[in-house]
């Protein structure tokens, strides 16, 4: 794809955030508009400002290319993550809103009426927050690489540089107008190449995937790797080699042996036709029809999906990011009216995805070798379409990609500050602004630092520990009266410390295989239930600390605005 | 979220007939502020109807979507059966499975708010 293309995309977008955030900018004055906008916003916009927020770069980019490693397992992550919202309207949308809390800490003060659990929650907010910036700044370095040719650290400084520009000069309001904004066009960005793909296969004769054998190279193909990748070579294959392979130089042809090759970067080799994808070491070799079906050719295949179903189910109502936006809501009833339109609005993006997974096992197999499948979705047009047309698609698509990572890490960065200049700096608009630079430059250090993981992989981690902690949370202090100050901390510390362990093994050591890795890479299946059932046993073993002010508090999330009854004294901090 | 002071007075509007039948002495809204054991039961029934709306929904949810990977096992020749030129957990899992939450996500709403219209007749019809 030429840079230009690349570049001018990347710079629109950037250009385009910056001006519709500072046309918000007028608007906004008290820390209360900082915050939540006032709660002035229409559903439509507020459900295209939640799903713009919510479609991070690991939709965007992320599941395509989990589906072209993966195959139709990997079709439960986009429906987890939209099914959480169908989880979100019934348990808690309204009643949250009506709770009148503006984050995650304030909820848990308001229902609880305890500092310990306020601070707790604060802890996990940023930690999750941390949790889920990391990654899309990780994937804007690799989409700027792909796009631009820049070393990795520019795409995540440069996100990072304009998110904090972002939100220090307009706070939630321009949020809201930038994140609906955003929406619509990673919409366009993924739906209009899409078109032009599909014309391009069918007129290649639509071709398809039911054969019994592994991606093979259509024509002769030159692999330019990008990184160091480890290979597997299942039976030897002439090739012809430009740089270092196994520790020697090559320049010309080869025959690769069967069995590991460790290839250098920057390493071309050349495939003959009808030549067998080597694989990444990491990814499972499948053929085409075991990859088209679920449960097939994969270690505790069952384990793993219910695992999945129950963090992504779970885990999105307990994302900072998301919750805020319910405040943004004028009432309980308009809130759920927004989460159904939320649903509507993900449905349609995730059609998409699928089908550059499915396309790009057909079309751009080399991923599989060079262990990128996370770019799949910007390789496909130049592949397919080729030509100023190929490179306009690309561009476009990199455009909502740089819109993903922009939308998502500004409302985590909004969100994550909001809870660091509240909970641990004094407060005020000073704090939040101190906040920010502290809510986005940890996980920058971390992407920076950290090995490469795939995009989806920890933002799955993050919604395991979401599910883990803030769900059980929710949940009980919305629904069951006998919920106590002690039985809610130790919830949230054993599903915290449960999920977060699998966490930290996952990302620092990678999982260890068999069924402890299995447990270990997908840990919400026993982290939840666990959680849910410390939280529920301590508190029936704690009747004593129930809050003094249940009753009143019940009748604040649940009775409907319109009635004129007493909610109760308690207002959020204001800062 | 204050509802003291301004506005206008709502003003009791009923047909002769309604004049006559009985009228308990309090309007339920006051038992519930009082937190008496009356406005309690109502305020839980209240909560316990939203519960089991939102409980259903979540259970429809599990045998449906949960139940999937359980069939896909037990019955192997599903994961592969041709649905018009696609494979049935493609059809199911990349098209049908969003429609089908945004249904039932309009069906909640509508109950959930008619469970409000009631309580709210229920407690109010007397202020």
């Amino acid at each position: 794809m030429s840079t230009a293309y690349g570049l001018a995309a990347v710079s629109l977008v950037v250009a385009a955030t910056v001006l519709v955030g500072t046309f918000g900018l007028r608007i906004s004055r008290t820390t209360s508009d900082f915050y939540v906008a006032s709660r002035t916003v229409s559903p439509l916009r507020n459900a295209s400002a939640i799903g713009g927020e919510y479609l991070s770069a690991a939709s965007f980019l992320g599941v395509a290319g989990l589906i072209l490693a993966y195959g139709a397992d990997m079709l439960w992550l986009p429906v987890g993550w939209t099914g959480g919202y169908l989880v979100l309207l019934v348990l808690i949308s309204a009643p949250l809103r009506r709770s009148g809390a503006y984050t995650l800490p304030d909820f848990a003060e308001a229902r609880l009426e305890s500092m310990a659990v306020r601070r707790v929650t604060s802890v996990l907010v940023v930690l999750i927050g941390w949790l889920y910036l990391m990654p899309q700044l990780q994937s804007a370095g690799l989409v700027l690489r792909t796009a631009a040719g820049t070393p990795f650290w520019v795409g995540a400084v440069l996100v990072a540089v304009v998110v904090t520009i972002n939100v220090l000069s307009g706070g939630m309001r321009s949020i809201t107008m930038v994140q609906a904004f955003q929406y619509w066009l990673k919409l366009t960005a993924l739906a209009v190449p899409v078109l032009f793909l599909l014309i391009a296969w069918r007129q290649d004769g639509s071709p398809g995937l039911g054969q019994d054998t592994p991606p093979a190279f259509a024509e002769r193909t030159t692999v330019s790797v990008g990184a160091d990748v480890e290979v597997r070579v299942d039976r030897p294959v002439p090739v012809v080699v430009h740089g270092r392979m196994d520790g020697a130089q090559h320049a010309g042809p080869v025959t690769l042996a069967a069995g590991e090759h460790r290839i250098a970067r920057d390493t071309e080799i050349t495939f003959p036709a009808g030549a067998t994808v080597p694989h990444v070491s990491a990814l499972p070799v499948r053929t085409d029809s075991e990859w088209a079906q679920p449960l097939a050719g994969r270690e505790y295949p069952l384990y793993a999906t219910y695992s999945l179903i129950m963090a992504t189910f779970l885990g999105t109502m307990g994302l900072p990011h998301v919750l805020v936006r319910f405040y943004t809501n004028p009432d309980g009833r308009a809130a759920r009216r927004t989460t159904v339109l939320v649903l509507t609005l993900l449905g349609a993006f995730y059609l998409l995805p699928a089908l550059y997974g499915a396309l790009g096992r057909i079309y751009t197999p080399e991923l599989l070798m060079t262990g990128r499948t996370d770019a799949v979705v910007l390789t496909l047009p130049d592949r397919l379409v080729g030509g100023t047309l190929g490179d306009l698609l690309s561009a476009l698509l990199t455009a909502g990609a740089v819109a993903a990572f922009l939308s998502t890490s500004s409302g985590l960065t909004v969100s994550v500050a909001g809870v660091i200049g509240q909970d641990i700096l004094h407060g005020g608009v000073r704090s939040f602004r101190a906040a920010t630079l502290l809510a986005l430059f940890v996980p920058l250090g971390l992407a920076l630092a950290a090995r490469a993981l795939a995009v989806a992989d920890v933002v799955g981690l993050a919604f395991a520990l979401a599910a883990s902690t803030f769900c059980p949370l929710l949940v009980l202090g919305i629904w069951w009266r006998r919920l106590t100050v002690a039985g809610a901390l130790a919830g949230l510390v054993v599903g915290g410390g449960l999920a977060g362990t699998a966490v930290v093994c996952t990302i620092l050591g990678g999982p260890p295989g068999g069924l402890a890795g299995a447990l270990l890479a997908q840990p919400a299946a026993w982290t939840v239930p666990a959680a849910f059932a410390v939280m529920i046993g301590v508190s029936l073993l704690t009747p004593r600390s129930t809050p003094a002010g249940v009753a009143r508090t019940m009748v604040r999330l649940h009775t409907p605005e319109t009635l004129q009854v007493n909610r109760g004294t308690w207002r959020p901090k204001q800062v | 979220m204050s509802r003291d002071g301004e506005g206008p007075r709502r003003v009791l509007v009923t047909s002769p007939r309604m004049r006559a039948t009985r009228r308990p002495r309090h309007p339920v809204t006051r038992e519930i502020d009082e937190q008496t054991g009356l406005g309690e039961a109502y305020m839980r029934s209240l909560v316990r109807a939203q519960l089991r709306l939102g409980l259903g929904v979540c259970a429809a949810l599990g045998v449906v979507v949960g139940g999937l990977p359980l069939l896909f096992v037990l019955a192997p020749e599903l994961r592969g059966l041709d649905v018009g030129g696609l494979p049935l957990p493609w059809v199911l899992l990349a098209g049908l499975v969003y429609p089908g939450f945004v249904v039932c996500g309009r069906w909640y709403v509508r109950h959930a708010e008619r469970n409000e219209r009631d309580f709210a007749d229920l407690v109010d019809r007397d202020t």
